[in-house]
């Protein structure tokens, strides 16, 4: 075996390109006569447009043409992808969200108008001389508020603020109930899950450009999923078919759910550089990004935990109001549904699981996916409340968790999913060990010498990624499969080329994919390129989300690979004069197998192209296969995440001295890659328990809108992390046996974060058995003087 | 941002000259002044930069004082001013990152008076004397009150003079997102007493805590001060901590300001 295969830490060569400021971002695309659009967004979070009057901002210099809603007749709204069902079997209200505020404004940020100009600054100082008058209406920011009987209205079309109500799984609603009412213990908990902006480091650029002569569109644009967007914004906004439409995602830096969606500026740009006739670039500032990228979480959740005399979970209810802003995002009802009601069991045998989502427009940022999406909400409350009941119960809360544990496999859940295979004893005990937990009495005595109030936080998590089986999917509302696509390109001379459908932001995957083609075929991994974030030269795929571009995205690329191979054998036994069967594949070399006749990978490869000698009767030369992956299931990663703090006892200020994770990502590609995603996750998930928080006031507006109220993890914030993924339960059902390792991290870090405070202040004295996120000091401190 | 005229005075009248014209700014080291220009919320007609003045430049003792002039960046008083007034240093080395303290004056701290910024808390509790273009005006005088300064159109900031301290300590409790001082206590010890100014708490911007200057100049020790509390009347409240919350940092920090003094 060559060196870098499938396990080998292989340093990314993206980053020679990354590190030396050789990238090719969007915003480093500059087409040949380009205009550039401002935005007028409002300001206001609701209102009635009464006047809206560009004359004279048309006059301004350089101003090429201003667009309002009226110059969008006839175009689509921005579409959702995901039809969530009620639980009285009613689809959700589904409102329009325009491309340019229609009629009236419903959050701060919302555009109400687009000037293209010559120049950036003149398209400023255009959209500053715009004349609009809006009517104020009272806002609506408070979920709970909004579904008030009375409260003001975000859709006037529609019935009320209540997007829908969800139940899942309706069938065991009163079961539930009953275990509830006649259980031994119940253990309830209420808590927030804090709104996030997701802030990658690069924000969101796109360029429409049009050519007349061809009648096509190419959207530059930071997208984790090109084909996605073509087919979003051809099919439903703007009617462009995709052959005459080109999406192309260069390098994008960061997107963490973000960049997923199909966004309103996308729109505009395609259609605004046909009308102008001129390409038309956006590039988002900082400031703008806080109020138009679709923001994460913000669940409000009552959770109850029924438990037996020894401990047992009976059953759990969850009533969980999940804020989807003021107009739907693409995937933002499935975020508090299907990616959250479907966790609820956690590692945990619970025969019965009830949970209610209430789904509510607000007049905020449209909600979405971010890190771990409706997962993250899943585990928090989950092994929050496990935690609360510990203690309730005087039971050591690695022990509860022990005694729940699902420890047979395949597991087929109370909420509709079957997980495949994990050893969740194995991560913990894994886990322990990492911590040193038998070592903690001695480094709280420690830290009690010094004054400070030690904590030590334990959870376990699980997720489903690389989303998802089309079918099961389609049965659940989405409109769009949900497969992978790879193309392997075998050049003459023996090179190779894998041109996927999944979208690399940060992900690793030029240097991972050519690992896993390298290996199957036995050669260096220098010898394969990944080609991907470009409509034309990529098989239709559905992008990079959910941890699932090498579960299913790899999974594609080991099908063509199979195929080119097979395809080689064919030839190789021609060239061996051999039968095909008796051909083996070994360190790029064919051999017919019990001889010493072999040929070489690269001359294989070269007969594809130049067939001289070749079995052309039988096969097409040429070395090139696809394959569109489909997987049975979801993968099930799982682990257990240990983290100590120190409290500061006068200041409530925390700090995190210690986090290690132990993961199941069932086999490894590339060790040091996966190392890297659960920092990242980590960092984030730290975040939002001490850190972040978008905060608005009752009138609508972003107390939070810059990095001067808004608190991003520093790394000062965040300790060296301790990770482990040595616990391998493969995946039963991929090709690799691969789980997916992008939001792990982000899911299992803010209950051990919160579990960790919680019990640093128990152990002080304090009668503190919840602290909302973010846990700033401010929160800390108070809690401390409550209790 | 808008456009805007700039003009590079050579010296102080010259700067003084320039600034007489209408909507004309000074700028020192750009670090409020340019994101402000960058947001467009502010419009001046004209800037005069001050970083082409040398004699608003460098640190200098004057007997038992040590002067600074207006125009040293963060970063030259964190390097310079360690020997002769080190909870001074630290303090400039602990403002905002590198690239801020390579650029941001203590001049144009001082003018701009943001109620959480951390020079104010040193001048105050310094008893310094701000030297201007056109006078000497006391600490105690200076400071007005949020953002607002005893300057007078067109003045400005040539040097600051300080009193060193036999002892002093600045504690600074970070706002987590802007890390400028969700409170900061600066204490310092002369012969005749001790002086503690606050920034970041009130809604006045930074103050002096008389009931604990009174009790440290009897007894400078942490428990000194153990009888006494901040009222939260008139702190700031926001997302980052409450009235009470930035009241009782007051004196934990005071406190621990005088255990490092
Ligand atoms: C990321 C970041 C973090 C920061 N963190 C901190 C922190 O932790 N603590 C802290 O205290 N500060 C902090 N600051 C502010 C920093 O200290 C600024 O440098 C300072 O507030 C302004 O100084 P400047 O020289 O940059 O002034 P400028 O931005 O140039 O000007 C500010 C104002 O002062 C006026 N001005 C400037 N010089 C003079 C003068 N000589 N006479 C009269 N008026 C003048 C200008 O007209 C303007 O109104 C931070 C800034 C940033 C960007």
């Amino acid at each position: 075996m060559p060196d870098g295969g499938i396990g080998a830490s292989s340093k990314r060569r993206e980053d020679v390109r990354f590190l030396t400021g050789k990238g090719n971002y969007t915003d480093d695309i500059n087409i040949h006569g380009q205009a550039y659009v401002h935005f007028l967004r409002s300001d206001v979070a609701h209102g009635r447009i009464r006047r809206l009057d560009t004359a004279e901002a048309e006059k301004m210099p350089g101003v090429l043409r201003i667009f309002t809603a009226a110059d969008f007749e006839g175009v689509g709204g921005i579409p959702c992808g995901w039809q969530v069902t009620d639980r009285h079997g009613n689809p959700m209200q589904e409102p329009k969200h325009p491309v340019l505020a229609e009629g009236k404004v419903r959050y701060v940020g919302e555009m109400i108008a687009g000037v293209v100009a010559e120049t950036p600054a003149q398209a400023r100082d255009a959209a500053e001389a715009i004349v609009v008058d809006i009517e104020e209406l009272p806002a609506v920011i408070d979920m709970k508020e909004a579904v008030k009987d009375g409260a003001p209205k975000v859709h006037d079309e529609l019935e009320s603020n209540l997007c829908y109500d969800w139940g899942f799984v309706e069938e065991n609603r009163e079961a539930v109930d009953e275990a509830i009412r006649n259980a031994h213990h119940v253990t309830t908990l209420e808590l927030v899950n804090n709104r996030l902006v997701a802030n990658p480091m690069e924000p969101r650029v796109a360029i429409g450009v049009y050519d007349r002569a061809s009648d096509e569109h190419t959207l530059y644009t930071t997208s984790q999923n090109p084909h996605v967007i073509r087919l979003l914004m051809g099919a439903f906004v703007l009617g462009i078919p995709e052959h005459k439409l080109r999406v192309i995602s260069p390098d994008v830096g960061g997107g963490f759910g973000s960049k997923i969606f199909h966004y309103a500026e996308e729109a505009f740009c395609t259609f605004a550089a046909k009308a102008v006739g001129r390409p038309v670039k956006w590039t988002c500032s900082r400031s703008e990004a806080f109020i138009s990228d679709a923001q994460g979480r913000d669940h409000v959740t009552k959770i109850e935990l029924a438990l037996d005399e020894e401990g047992h979970f009976l059953a759990i209810r969850t009533d969980t109001y999940a804020n989807m802003g003021a107009y739907l995002s693409t995937f933002a009802p499935s975020v508090p549904t299907w990616l959250h009601g479907t966790l609820m069991a956690g590692n945990y045998k619970t025969p019965l699981i009830y949970v209610n989502v209430k789904a509510v427009f607000t007049n905020t940022v449209p909600v979405d996916a971010y890190r771990g999406a409706g997962r993250p909400e899943a585990s928090f409350q989950l092994e929050r409340v496990i935690d609360k009941a510990a203690r309730e119960m005087g039971i050591d809360p690695v022990e509860l968790r022990r005694r729940n544990f699902i420890t047979e496999f395949p597991y087929a859940t109370p909420v509709a999913v079957e997980y495949d295979t994990g050893d969740y004893n194995a991560t913990m005990d894994k886990l322990l060990e990492m911590a040193d937990v038998a070592g903690f009495e001695k480094r709280l005595e420690e830290s009690r010498k010094r004054g400070k109030l030690r904590g030590l936080g334990i959870n376990c998590y699980i997720e489903a990624c690389g989303i998802a089986p089309s079918s099961l999917v389609g049965q659940l509302g989405a409109r769009a499969g949900l497969y992978e696509s790879a193309t392997v390109r075998v050049n003459a001379t023996g090179g190779l080329v894998i041109m996927t459908g999944s979208h690399s932001h940060g992900q690793g995957h030029e240097t991972a994919f050519p690992q896993v083609v390298a290996d199957m075929i036995g050669i260096d991994p220098s010898m394969v390129e990944v080609v991907h974030g470009d409509t034309a030269n990529t098989p239709m795929g559905m992008g990079t989300y959910g941890s699932r571009s090498l579960a299913v995205g790899g999974s594609a690329i080991v099908r063509a690979t199979e195929k080119i191979i097979a395809k080689a054998k064919k030839i190789a036994a021609h060239l061996l004069e051999a039968s095909e069967a008796d051909i083996e594949l070994k360190d790029g070399q064919f051999t017919v197998a019990g001889t010493d006749k072999s040929v070489a990978w690269g001359d294989v490869t070269l007969a594809a192209y130049v067939p001289h000698n070749y079995p052309l009767e039988d096969l097409e030369p040429g070395l090139e296969e696809t394959a569109f992956y489909d997987p049975s299931n979801f993968t099930y990663p799982a682990g257990a995440y240990a983290c100590e703090v120190e409290v500061d006892p006068d200041t409530g200020k925390v700090e995190i001295v210690s986090f290690c994770a132990a993961d199941d990502f069932g086999n490894v590609v590339n060790p040091m890659i996966v190392d890297g995603q659960v920092h990242g996750g980590l960092g984030q998930g730290i975040g939002q328990a001490l850190l972040e928080h978008a905060v608005y006031d009752e009138n609508g507006q972003l107390l939070t809108g810059s990095f001067m109220d808004y608190a991003m993890p520093r790394a000062s914030d965040v300790p060296f992390y301790k990770v482990d993924h040595s616990c391998q339960t493969p995946c039963t059902h991929n090709p690799l046996g691969v789980k997916g390792c992008g939001e792990a991290g982000a899911i299992g870090s803010p209950p051990a974060v919160v579990n960790a405070v919680v019990d640093a202040l128990q152990r002080a004295g304090h009668d503190v058995t919840h602290i909302d996120m973010p846990l700033t000091p401010s929160r800390v401190w108070a809690a401390m003087q409550q209790g | 941002m808008y456009n805007f005229e700039i003009e590079r005075p050579g010296t102080i009248e010259e700067a003084v000259a320039a600034l007489a014209a209408e909507e004309a700014q000074a700028l020192g080291g750009g670090q409020t002044l340019i994101p402000t220009l960058k947001a467009r919320l502010a419009a001046p007609a004209k800037l005069v930069s001050l970083s082409g003045i040398a004699e608003l430049k460098g640190l200098r003792r004057e007997g038992d004082r040590l002067v600074i002039g207006s125009g040293t960046t963060h970063a030259e008083v964190a390097r310079e001013a360690a020997e002769a007034y080190p909870a001074l240093a630290a303090l400039a080395g602990g403002i905002g990152d590198p690239a801020v303290r390579n650029r941001g004056t203590i001049g144009g701290s001082l003018a701009n008076n943001d109620p959480s910024a951390c020079y104010p808390a040193a001048v105050l509790a310094s008893g310094a004397t701000v030297i201007t273009s056109t006078r000497e005006i006391a600490a105690d005088d200076f400071f007005q009150g949020m953002f607002t300064t005893a300057l007078d159109d067109g003045e400005i900031i040539t040097s600051v003079s300080f009193p060193v301290p036999q002892a002093a300590s600045y504690q600074k409790f970070e706002q987590p997102a802007s890390r400028f001082a969700l409170v900061g206590v600066f204490v310092a010890k002369f012969a005749d007493g001790v002086r503690v100014a606050v920034t970041g708490a009130s809604e006045d911007g930074v103050f002096r805590w008389s009931e604990a200057e009174a009790a440290l100049s009897e007894d400078f020790s942490a428990d000194a001060i153990s009888g006494l509390s901040v009222s939260p009347e008139g702190m700031i409240g926001d997302l980052h901590g409450t009235p009470e919350y930035r009241a009782h940092l007051v004196k934990v920090l005071t406190g621990r300001a005088v255990a490092a003094a």
